[in-house]
């Protein structure tokens, strides 16, 4: 037993000496760590493409119902398909209950029309631009959160930023430590055998950093006493399994700053629909996993700030088998309790037929990197001059920053 | 300068699936030659699966799924109870995610028994080029066969046919929403209020044939798509048009087909019914874009994540030079000195490393129930790629921190199971002969179990890459 034990103090040691951008220095200023900084930030990134006009639907827009047909809801308090009230004009979807408390309660807000600089209609793409921050494709091998991160302090930036996901997506890859976890059946491995297969991968740049941080997360998740809890709702969806591990993950002690989430399936070609199909079936699912992530963060909500974006948005008009193809202006949505919510960020460029890009998406009159370069330095105190260069370079100097934030 | 012992390790782990016991002794005669011989001979890519469904009987799954879920529909909510309406979708659904395993369990069987695991290889790499993923209910039963029928039995031949042979599948047809695109101006079109969808154009364009910087615009993707409408596969659905169709093959509709000439990359293609689009796709195969394409990817897949300027333009130069003659590519790949180097560079696929892990220990069948939980466990299940573009091929994917916990987690399960019939560190030796290294070996022996030893033969970085 005693020999395990020894096994284990080792490992940890090893995982600090070979998790690069930790680096032995920091190991020994760990104690020091002491200013705690819970201001979390969680990114949801839906990936598919996700239909902004099915979401924060403009009900108001006198082009609306023709434009989007059997795509369209009705007004909050009228016909089949009602609305969540929202401010004049725009209306909720009704399968975002718990989108819409945020709402009331002033947590959330929403940038409509906003895009990156991609404009292409390629989801790999799209993606990329998204997660890079760059402003074109391919241009960077690691993400913004990422080096956001690295520009924060040295204290929060080792805590780096987790993925709930098998593997790191771009937007946290780079210089700060990333870190990736997904929910398991199988029983967890033997304490022994981690630490002489950390002793096998001494050397190898690939694998000990991967099993240095995988054993880290595990011992993060299984330590918490909310772990014993999650046991009871083993009915609940992956989504919401995935985001109530996100939140148990930030809120541990030294937990990430960072957290990503993805969801996939918002390619809806077909059947897409309104009180039913494929869009009604993956909000639920948002919804809850959101109302599970706030649940989850406890007090730490109060300080928080969750995105949602995605690659780009979809035809404003319905195609010809009851969904929508790619297109270009979607919609993001801020929320969390640090977050000044009830408005809309932004400008609205209409759904008039002249007012549309290339005559068929919703024109991107917003830039997305505006609104998460502007979250990130008001949410984490990043110098805005900082953000521009290093963050999202080559964006426009003269675009205009909203205020997000309380 | 290579050894034959590192050449037949580079023929078994490189270009094959893992060597079986004694595996490496049958290839050390002549490493290349073994795997030369199975590029031309059509039955190296076969499956051998008897008792799989055929056409038919995957359409009629298919049709019962697809009515029991409309008469859900249609039932509305009052006339039965919850637990009524899920079996009644509930049993077809089953049938088709049943087809499915059944296709994922001989899939998986070829991979441990082959000889052949060049062509096979192949055959996956193909595959995931041309992806059709079981993640939607009309899928779900086609992607297997697809596989069967549309690859494995096209890769002798020239890349245009492979294509066509693809893009006239019902797998594909269905998958990526072909089978309901409507020419606006056909005759159907001007009745109904249905329409192109551009889903198979785009990515035949995206990610078959140009990749997404081949030099193509919108315009031409909705030309295409336009082509293509009339491609569909035979339905109940269909039988007004063609009413001798057997359900569940390709069939061309003229009624729905987009009437005129379509202009694609600049070329004009005068209407032809469905040999317009047939025209536009073999041009598409031999474009060099598609010739760059595919040789990056080819040297991705076998040589390194980001693999030497020159073996790419020599893969490029043999595409091109033989119209895309595939036997032809495939040697040009085995004749490249960076294939040969005697480290290992690519960091294996999860569904790699459960092959040549269950290769190393000799099984040749595994358990349905087993190969199920294995293969979610360790996250890809055989044709439930993530989207159209596939599989990613990097290491910067699969080498996440979770993954790695998955393949430890999967070999304890494997070595409890297994770990105590033969001496670790004698199958590692026959599975990676001089690739073994003495730190690897040291730490295999001087295990606390044989079970633990075999947990650190799999996961060691000789065993992890390929």
């Amino acid at each position: 037993m005693n020999n395990v034990l020894n096994h284990l103090k080792l490992s940890r040691r090893q995982i600090m000496f070979h998790s690069g951008a930790i680096g032995l220095a920091s190991f020994c200023h760990v104690s020091l760590a002491a200013a705690p900084d819970d201001r979390k930030f969680v990114l949801v990134i839906l990936r598919g493409a996700m239909d902004g006009l099915a979401v924060v639907a403009p009900y108001g827009d006198p082009a609306y119902r023709a434009a989007r047909g059997r795509l369209a809801f009705d007004p909050p308090g009228s016909g089949d398909a009602a609305l969540l009230p929202m401010l004049d004009g725009f209306g909720l979807n009704p399968r975002l209950p718990f989108l819409h408390e945020l709402w009331r309660k002033r947590e959330l807000a929403f940038m409509h029309a906003c895009a990156t600089p991609y404009r292409d209609r390629s989801h790999f793409d799209g993606q990329d631009v998204l997660e890079s921050g760059a402003n074109r494709v391919f241009a960077a091998n690691d993400g913004w959160l990422n080096r956001a991160l690295s520009a924060r302090p040295h204290q929060v930036a080792e805590r780096g930023g987790i993925a709930i996901a098998a593997t790191v997506p771009l937007v946290l890859r780079g210089a700060a430590p990333s870190s990736s976890w997904a929910p398991s059946s199988a029983p967890s491995a033997a304490q022994d055998t981690l630490a002489r297969l950390m002793d096998l991968y001494a050397g190898d740049d690939l694998l000990a950093p991967a099993l240095a941080r995988a054993i880290h997360n595990q011992q993060t998740v299984a330590e918490s006493p909310m772990a014993m809890a999650a046991g009871e709702r083993a009915n609940n969806g992956v989504q919401v399994r995935m985001a109530e591990a996100a939140a148990r993950l930030l809120v541990a002690p030294q937990g990430p700053a960072a957290a990503v989430l993805s969801f996939d399936g918002w390619d809806t070609h077909a059947n897409q629909g309104t009180m039913q199909g494929a869009m009604a079936l993956r909000l639920s699912a948002l919804d809850n996993s959101l109302r599970a992530l706030q649940a989850g963060l406890g007090a730490h909500w109060a300080k928080a700030v969750v995105v949602v974006a995605t690659e780009f948005g979809r035809t404003v008009a319905e195609n010809g088998t009851g969904g929508t193809d790619h297109g270009t202006g979607s919609l993001a949505l801020v929320m969390g309790g640090a977050v000044r919510g009830a408005r809309m960020l932004g400008d609205w460029p209409t759904l008039a037929r002249s007012a549309l890009y290339e005559g068929r998406d919703l024109a991107p009159v917003n830039d997305l990197r505006g609104l998460l370069l502007a979250v990130l330095s008001e949410h984490w105190g990043i110098e805005t001059e900082r953000l521009r260069r290093e963050v999202f370079p080559g964006m426009e100097k003269k675009l205009s920053l909203p205020t997000v934030l309380v | 300068m290579a050894t034959p012992a590192t050449e037949s390790f580079t023929a078994a782990n490189r270009f094959g699936l893992g060597a079986r016991p004694n595996g490496l002794g049958r290839l050390a005669g002549d490493p290349r030659g073994s795997l030369m011989q199975q590029i031309a001979k059509p039955e190296s890519f076969q499956c051998d699966a008897p008792g799989l469904p055929d056409r038919t009987q995957i359409a009629q799954a298919l049709t019962s799924f697809l009515l029991a879920q409309r008469e859900r529909m249609n039932s509305g909510p009052s006339t039965m109870s919850p637990a009524e309406q899920v079996a009644a979708v509930g049993l077809p659904l089953r049938a088709l995610n049943q087809i499915a395993a059944e296709e994922v369990l001989a899939r998986t069987r070829q991979g441990l028994q082959t000889e052949s695991d060049f062509a096979e290889r192949l055959v996956y790499f193909w595959s995931n080029h041309f992806t059709v993923a079981a993640t939607k209910a009309t899928t779900i039963p086609w992607a297997g066969i697809y596989e069967r029928e549309a690859i494995r039995s096209k890769l002798t031949g020239s890349f245009g046919a492979l294509l066509i042979a693809v893009a006239q599948h019902p797998g594909m047809l269905l998958y990526l929403d072909q089978a309901q695109s409507i020419g606006p101006n056909s005759v159907v079109g001007l009745r109904r209020k249905t329409g192109l969808n551009e889903n198979l154009a785009r990515e035949i364009l995206e990610l078959h044939t140009l990749g997404v910087r081949g030099g193509y615009s919108q315009t031409d993707v909705s030309e295409l798509a336009k082509a293509l409408t009339g491609w569909t596969v035979a339905s109940q659905r269909t039988q007004r048009w063609l009413s001798a169709a057997q359900t569940g093959d390709f069939v061309f509709i003229d009624d729905w087909h987009e009437p005129g000439a379509r202009t694609v990359l600049g070329r004009r293609y005068p209407e032809g019914g469905e040999a317009q689009a047939k025209a536009i796709l073999l041009d598409l195969a031999h474009h060099p874009s598609t010739a760059r394409r595919v040789a990056q990817q080819l040297a991705c897949h076998f040589v390194a994540d980001e693999p030497p300027l020159r073996a790419i333009e020599q893969l490029e130069t043999a595409f091109l030079g033989t119209q895309g003659d595939l036997p032809a590519v495939h040697k040009a790949l085995l004749d490249l000195p960076e294939a040969w180097r005697g480290d290992a560079q690519k960091f294996k696929s999860p569904a790699e490393f459960m092959t040549s892990s269950l290769r190393m220990l000799g099984q040749s069948s595994i358990e349905a129930g087993a190969l199920r939980n294995s293969l979610t466990l360790l996250g890809q299940v055989p044709f439930r790629a993530p989207s159209p573009a596939g599989w990613p091929d990097r290491a910067s994917h699969w080498a996440a921190p979770d993954a790695i916990m998955k393949r430890l987690e999967w070999s304890q399960l494997l070595a409890e199971r297994l770990g105590n019939r033969e001496r670790p560190e004698a199958m590692l030796a026959g599975s990676l002969g001089p690739a073994a290294s003495a730190q690897t070996l040291r730490a295999v022996r001087s295990a606390e179990s044989q079970a633990q030893g075999l947990v650190l033969a799999l996961m060691s970085p000789e065993f992890q890459r390929r």
